[in-house]
């Protein structure tokens, strides 16, 4: 159902978000457009599930925030990828890899 | 995670900072979307527009994120428990009455456990108690009776399943201080007892090996208890001499605090036995018990065979000592704490009844609320309240319940039991040395919160299934217009059946219990009890060891007491009646043919005024005189028991017995009285032969006053006018033979358990009572309406009545039957505690079935008039 599609895979939402802020610290609107970019509109995150998220994920230590101007002079929490963050980040895409494969094994047997 | 906990600690107490934040970022989220949607061309009303869309609701968004952390789960736990405080608060006489009923209950339960624990669940102060077993003869009367010493070394020397066999001996030493005499308690032990028992003294050393023998020196241990007494716990008391039986003893050492040996409690001092006393060369000379530990693997089954054999190896050597003799152990716990435990285990399973009947009391208390508020639980349910959330508050409120009466009835049960080891007679608390460290240990605090966890389940589950049962839309509209709850009708009112059960149990309990002390106090003793004081004397001093002596100071006790006032006849006697029945010796008949069995009779040396002064009654022949003494012939007097087993048939006057472990001279039989109760009030009768003591004196004997004043003015004065005849002399255990009746330990076990079955019923009785209340008028008031309808269509208020009082009448009588059903199950349990009481007792039951009968009637009689006062205008108008 591509059109429709906006619903992420169970359970990779930290994911993205982790390797979204890896790069460049951003605000939560700027990590849901991105991923809605670079997935051509596949995954559209709404704030119902990005904002909780990102709340976990800073009292897990993964991501750290602080308020900055944006680029349109207003105010917003800029979050930016922790030591912890980043490990947590390689552990998933590790693990991540494996299931891709194990399922690409399985679709091919 | 401790940067967790303290961000998340923070937030709870930053409430309002926290939400600002959340807030915050709400709004930057909600601009930089729109910003992003007026660049690519929208203008800025629609942005605003398709931005919120994406959004929902910014609260749904906000509370998400508050819930992502763990400190929402608690704070909506707090916030429960803060509900469950104000609806109890704001409902005060729900939450006494609740609370009362069920701290009530946990007290009960919680002190009758801490007897349990203290008695049955704490093990012995001994090494690996479980090996150890108890040794005794038996013989025709019965299984429990003291061995011989000679029995004892071959016990020892020809048996293969102990590691150990030694021997005891309780023993009243007469000590001797420049004080006079005085008594102290303790035993005679042969010297590897407390290696056997796997006890080492505290202070000092324990007895060497050979410290049994006959030239031994006399070393004694002190108890703890003796060395607190007698010596105020001095430091330097080994090696002091105390001189005790006219003998110096060493003391060697003190026993560990905690050590008690039941058997010999109380007890001050432990000394030796020895093989030169006269009984003990004497093997028809009973007077010691054994103890014993198997050997590694050995089991009870077996060590009693090998017993058995030995035993009848020994009658068969032995026939004059040994005839019909065998040998009988226990396990020591079953000799130590046998008694209790089934007085125990009734009382904790009262207890444990009176426990549930307030549990659902109070559960039924909370149906009621719980349908009182499903309006209240309805509205919150449709604003948003998720069933769990429902369910977490009635959980909330159980658990707030159950705990404050679990802690509350944790210190009552604290209080209860200091009173009630306060209320243990002197001799039964030594005879219970177990329960010197009765208290809330860990043990009873684990039980007690486990009964309260239970009470707080049982209250949360209760409300729940009436969530979950019933609709909620339904429950919304309700304004009493649908059928009076349902859920109530068909589970809340049965629970009144189930108290009203358990009521009629514990009543027929306490009345089995109160009618077996009854009949157990109204006993025939064959003597009449009031008005009778009696006193132990004592005169161990090298001037009271002859006959001529011992008779000369008889006579000199008979004439200074005489003179004293208040007294009106003197008596004595070797051993008073109501004591422990032993005191025995082998009988035969003179002529006739040896008796197969039951030669085992109490023998009792007494003076002639004995029988008058306990007003005994003579069935033929004729009294004692004062001049049958050893120059007359022997003579004696039977009881109506002996009677019916050594002369079937005959006339007992003038027969002649003997008995073999005496002297073989004939004893002639002069008279024949009814039967004197020797032993405990529910012994059986035992045969008995009295002979003079004038015949056979003794410097150990019992003085018997009868009073015209209180005996217990005339007890100090005879204790004072003995010792003025010689100091020396030891006066002890003065007491009345009231007192010896009602404190004795069957009449006290009887009572105990009646009185304590008793509060227990008629709290039970109280609680299922206003149980049943409660169930009724709340019935009538949920039916207010229909009645009203009835009598607006003509019904007379008789049949309002009727109409209450059958609903009241089909649950009493299905509780009382099934209580009734019940109990006669249930009071088998009781049947080694009654005493000529059966446990179907018709009167009993019938009178139980009655008296709850009566108060069911009352409990339902109120509601039903207040139903039939009402008024149908005002009802049909209610809403």
């Amino acid at each position: 159902m591509p059109e429709k599609s906006g619903d992420l895979v169970q359970g990779t939402l930290e994911m993205l978000v982790l390797k979204t802020v890896a790069l460049d610290p951003m605000h939560g609107y700027g990590i849901a457009l991105r991923i809605e970019q670079v997935s051509h509109g596949v995954f559209r995150v709404n704030p119902g599930s990005l904002l909780p998220a990102l709340s976990r994920m800073e009292r897990a230590g993964r991501i750290k925030a602080e308020w900055r101007a944006t680029e349109n002079n207003r105010r917003a929490r800029y979050y930016q990828l922790t030591e912890k963050g980043r490990k947590a980040l390689k552990e998933e895409r590790r693990q991540w890899g494996r299931q891709i494969d194990a399922i690409n094994r399985i679709l091919e047997a | 995670m401790f940067n967790n906990l303290i961000a998340g600690i923070r937030a709870l107490f930053h409430r309002k900072q926290r939400n600002a934040e959340i807030h915050a970022e709400l709004s930057s989220f909600l601009e930089a979307s729109i910003d992003e949607k007026m660049r690519r061309g929208l203008s800025r009303e629609q942005a605003e527009h398709a931005a919120h869309a994406e959004m929902a609701s910014t609260e749904s968004v906000r509370h998400k994120v508050w819930s992502a952390s763990w400190e929402s789960t608690a704070e909506s736990l707090f916030q429960d428990l803060r509900f469950a405080l104000r609806q109890l608060r704001r409902n005060p006489g729900f939450a006494t009455t609740a609370i009362l009923i069920l701290t009530l209950g946990i007290a009960a339960s919680v002190a009758i456990f801490s007897f349990v624990d203290a008695a049955l669940i704490r093990p012995l102060p001994f090494q690996n108690a479980s090996s150890l077993v108890i040794l005794f003869e038996n013989n025709s009367l019965g299984p429990r009776f003291h061995l011989s010493y000679k029995d004892y070394i071959d016990w020892k020397n020809q048996n293969t399943v102990f590691s150990n066999l030694e021997i005891y001996a309780p023993w009243g030493f007469m000590m001797q201080t420049p004080a006079g005499t005085q008594k102290a308690d303790g035993a005679l032990v042969s010297a590897n007892f407390f290696r056997t028992l796997g006890v080492t003294p505290a202070i000092g050393r324990d007895f060497r090996p050979d410290e049994d023998q006959a030239g031994a020196a006399r070393p004694v241990l002190l108890t703890y208890a003796g060395w607190q007494r007698l010596y105020g716990a001095r430091a330097d008391i080994t090696g002091q001499t105390v001189v005790l039986d006219n003998q110096p003893n060493t003391i060697i050492g003190v026993l560990p605090r905690d050590f008690h040996f039941q058997p010999t409690e109380p007890a001050d001092f432990f000394a030796t036995e020895r093989p030169d006393g006269a009984c003990e060369k004497d093997r028809g000379c009973h007077n010691q018990f054994g103890l014993a530990r198997l050997r590694p693997g050995v089991s009870l089954a077996a060590a009693m065979a090998n017993m058995k054999n030995i035993a009848g190896r020994l009658a068969l050597q032995y026939p004059d000592s040994n005839r019909d003799r065998g040998a009988f152990m226990l396990p020591i716990t079953d000799l130590i704490v046998g008694d209790v435990r089934p007085i125990l285990l009734v009382l904790l399973a009262g207890a444990a009844l009176l426990l549930l009947i307030a549990t659902v009391n109070v559960a039924s208390l909370l149906l009621v609320r719980s349908e009182t508020r499903k309006r209240e639980i309805a509205v919150r349910g449709a604003i948003g309240a998720s069933r769990a959330r429902l369910l977490l508050q009635f959980v909330t409120e159980g658990v707030v319940l159950a705990s404050v009466a679990g802690i509350l009835g944790s210190v009552l049960a604290c209080a209860v039991m200091r009173y009630a080891v306060g209320l243990v007679p002197k001799d039964m608390f030594a005879s219970m040395p177990y329960l010197y460290s009765i208290g809330f240990n860990f043990r009873v605090f684990i039980f007690a919160a486990l009964i309260s966890f239970a009470a707080a389940a049982l209250f949360s589950i209760i409300p729940a299934v009436r969530v979950t049962l019933s609709d909620l839309r339904e429950d919304l509209n309700a304004g009493g217009r649908g059928a009076a709850g349902t859920v109530w009708r068909r589970f809340g009112s049965n629970l009144v059946v189930v108290e009203l059960a358990l009521a009629v149990v514990l009543l027929a309990g306490a009345g089995l219990l109160g009618k077996s002390f009854y009949r157990l106090l109204h006993v025939d003793t064959g003597l009449v009890p009031d008005h009778l004081a009696t006193l132990q004397v004592s005169a161990q001093s090298p001037a009271y060891q002859q006959p001529p002596a011992q008779i000369a100071l008889e006579r000199e006790i008979q004439s200074r007491l005489s003179t004293l006032p208040g007294v009106r006849s003197i008596a004595f006697t070797s051993q008073l009646p109501l004591g422990d029945g032993d005191g025995t010796i082998d009988l035969d008949v003179f002529g006739g043919p040896p008796h197969k069995d039951l030669r085992e009779v109490a023998d009792r040396e007494v003076s002639p005024g004995y029988f008058s002064t306990i007003r005994a009654r003579l069935v033929r022949g004729r009294w004692f005189t004062e001049d049958e003494d050893s120059t007359k012939s022997r003579v004696g007097i039977i009881n109506q028991q002996l009677a019916k087993q050594f002369f079937p048939g005959e006339d007992p006057i003038g027969q002649q017995v003997f008995s073999d472990s005496r002297s073989k001279s004939h004893i002639r039989i002069i008279g024949v009285i009814s039967d004197i109760q020797e032993g405990q009030l529910d012994a059986a009768p035992r045969a008995a032969i009295y002979m003079p003591f004038n015949q056979a004196p003794d410097n150990d004997f019992a003085v018997i006053l009868r009073t015209t004043q209180t005996e217990d003015a005339v007890l100090s004065s005879a204790t004072a006018a003995i010792h003025s005849i010689d100091p020396v002399i030891a006066v002890h255990d003065p007491i009345t033979m009231t007192q010896r009746l009602h404190d004795s330990p069957s009449a006290w076990f009887h009572r105990s358990s009646a009185w304590l079955v008793g509060c227990f019923a008629a709290l039970a009785l109280i609680l299922s009572v206003v149980g049943l209340y409660g169930v009724i008028s709340y019935s009538v008031s949920q039916r207010t309406r229909e009645i009203g309808v009835r009598m607006a269509l003509g019904a007379q208020r008789s049949s309002v009545y009727r109409l209450i009082l059958r609903e009241a009448g089909r649950l009493a009588f299905i509780g009382i039957a099934a209580g009734l059903l019940c109990s006669l199950a249930a009071t088998t349990l009781l049947r080694s505690l009654l005493f000529r009481v059966q446990t179907w007792d018709v009167t009993t039951l019938a009178a139980v079935a009655l008296t709850l009968g009566a108060a069911a009637l009352l409990a339902s009689y109120l509601p039903a008039r207040r139903a039939a006062s009402v008024n149908p205008t005002e009802a049909l108008h209610a809403e």
